[in-house]
């Protein structure tokens, strides 16, 4: 599975960055950054991240 | 919605057994802070507007039995289980209270047609299709949904009066200084503004029709004209049905520190209604009635209550730092931590003359950062003074502090 964030809706909100610090993070310029891949031990964090996106804009890439 | 993410947080600590939602609204859980925003300005059929606001479920929640639609009228604690309004009753091991609160009305005098609350979708939908151009609209209460409101009605086209009440603009959540200043804000924007005062009465022209709201009167005995009036003056915990259970619900349902209701077994509450003992306050129980709280309780009372149905550990106590934001004429307002209970501000950035420029704002007791306001910044700015919370505000004000964190 893959993290993608759908730029057209975020708000660089910044609130994933609290959730899961090791996956999503703002730059220097206050924009959203983030790793596409992740051990599956983050899923738990990736989906907390999820869900205090106030925009919903993560979305997981290959459920199968 | 606190509801949804409990049931899937349930699930993430290792619940097996049967989870069952109850609502009494038909539609599946969804985002209330589009309503007084997004939904009212946009021309979307009503259900694009229910699919555009409603929450994204976990792959768990496939595994859920959702009775949507059935309200719940009575509860049995002791015996634990739970009677619908329609006589049927469910037994559980474990309860989560989640119901939330409602909008409360103005005990006032006059025809009760033509007044509007939001809370649900259907709520903003109703209003959405009175907010014409040139409709003459009366905002009562200036939280955030009255601000919010107000705003997109104004937007619209619409002739907006705002009748304050005993307080100014975002007063609750981010105290009289800045409230001020969001007033001065507000006017410039073309808001007409009633500062301080409150309705009293209100009022019908039309002969013909007497049940219809024409007007309201301010306790100052000014007439204000209004064909619409929105009444957003403040909230009541659904609660009344855990009346019986000799439980505190003097203000929502009274919670421990690990959110289990207090005086009952194996139930928890989480979201606008619970009142929990809050560490940024010092320990006072208190309802937050913001989005990201129905989360963060979510995540703390899932654990609890697992925890005490399988004999797990208990998390540790809840001390998630309150957030929230708000968008006024597509500014958006956004706080962290306690503003309300600091008892003097510093403007780190920006101006309080012009917050509409761009101003940060921490508020201090006794010397310490207990809030963060940013109007009109970048989140990440707020981002950045995040760890500030709870430390000295000198440490916030030495030029070093600054370029290091
Ligand atoms: C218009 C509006 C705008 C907002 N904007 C913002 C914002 O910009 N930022 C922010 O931080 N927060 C905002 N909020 C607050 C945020 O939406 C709430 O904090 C959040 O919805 C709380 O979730 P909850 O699950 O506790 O309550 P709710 O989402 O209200 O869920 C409770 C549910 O329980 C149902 N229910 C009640 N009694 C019963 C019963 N007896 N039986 C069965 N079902 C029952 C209710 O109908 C409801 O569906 C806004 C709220 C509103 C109304
Ligand atoms: S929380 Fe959502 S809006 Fe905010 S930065 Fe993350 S993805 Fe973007």
């Amino acid at each position: 599975m893959k993290v993608w964030v759908d730029r057209n809706i975020c708000d660089n909100h910044g609130q994933c960055a609290i959730a899961a610090p090791e996956n999503f993070w703002l730059d220097a310029e206050g924009v959203l950054q983030y790793k596409e891949d992740f051990p599956d031990s983050d899923l738990e964090y990736i989906e907390d991240a999820m869900d205090v996106c106030p925009v919903q804009a993560i979305f997981l890439k290959g459920e199968q | 919605m606190a509801g949804l993410r409990t049931a899937e947080q349930i699930r993430s600590a290792g619940w097996h057994d049967e989870v069952v939602l109850i609502g009494d609204e038909a539609h599946p859980p969804y985002n209330r802070p589009p309503l007084s925003k997004e939904v009212l300005s946009s021309q979307q059929h009503p259900e694009e507007a229910l699919s555009a606001v409603l929450l994204r479920q976990r792959a768990s929640a496939a595994s859920f039995t959702f009775r949507l639609g059935q309200s719940v009228a009575a509860c049995n604690l002791a015996g634990q289980r739970v009677t619908l309004s329609t006589g049927e009753r469910l037994s559980y091991d474990g309860l989560v209270v989640a119901t939330g609160i409602r909008p409360r009305r103005l005990a006032v005098p006059g025809p009760t047609s033509g007044r509007y609350v939001v809370r649900t979708l259907e709520d903003a939908l109703a209003l959405r299709q009175q907010l014409r151009p040139g409709t003459k609209v009366l905002v009562i209460g200036c939280g955030f949904i009255g601000c919010e409101v107000a705003a997109s009605a104004l937007s619209l086209g619409c002739d907006v009066q705002l009748v304050e009440g005993s307080h100014g603009p975002m007063h609750r959540a981010l105290g009289a200084t800045v409230a001020t200043a969001m007033r001065h804000w507000l006017t410039r924007r073309g808001l007409q503004i009633h500062a301080g005062r409150g309705v009293v009465e209100f009022l019908a022209h039309f002969p013909d029709r007497l049940n219809q709201v024409s007007g309201a009167r301010l306790d100052d005995g000014t007439k204000l004209e209004a064909e619409i009036v929105v009444e957003a003056v403040g909230s009541l915990p659904n609660a009344e049905w855990l009346y019986g259970n000799s439980l505190d619900l003097s203000d929502g349902v009274l919670v421990d520190e690990h959110l289990r209701v207090r005086g009952a077994q194996h139930a928890v509450a989480v979201g606008d209604i619970a009142r929990y003992p809050d560490p940024w306050t010092g320990g006072v129980p208190r309802r937050v009635e913001h989005w990201q709280g129905a989360i963060d309780t979510a995540k703390t009372a899932a654990r609890s209550l697992v925890a005490g149905l399988t004999g797990g550990q208990v998390p540790p106590p809840y001390a998630s730092i309150p957030s929230f934001w708000s968008d006024v004429f597509g500014t958006r307002v956004q706080g962290l931590g306690v503003p309300h209970f600091g008892t003097a501000t510093e403007v780190l950035e920006g101006s309080l003359e012009t917050p509409e420029a761009g101003v940060a704002i921490a508020y201090t007791r006794e010397g310490y950062v207990v809030g963060l306001v940013t109007i009109a910044l970048p989140p990440a700015r707020l981002m950045e003074l995040r760890p500030h919370l709870g430390h000295p505000l000198s440490d916030l004000l030495s030029p070093l502090q600054l370029t290091t964190t």
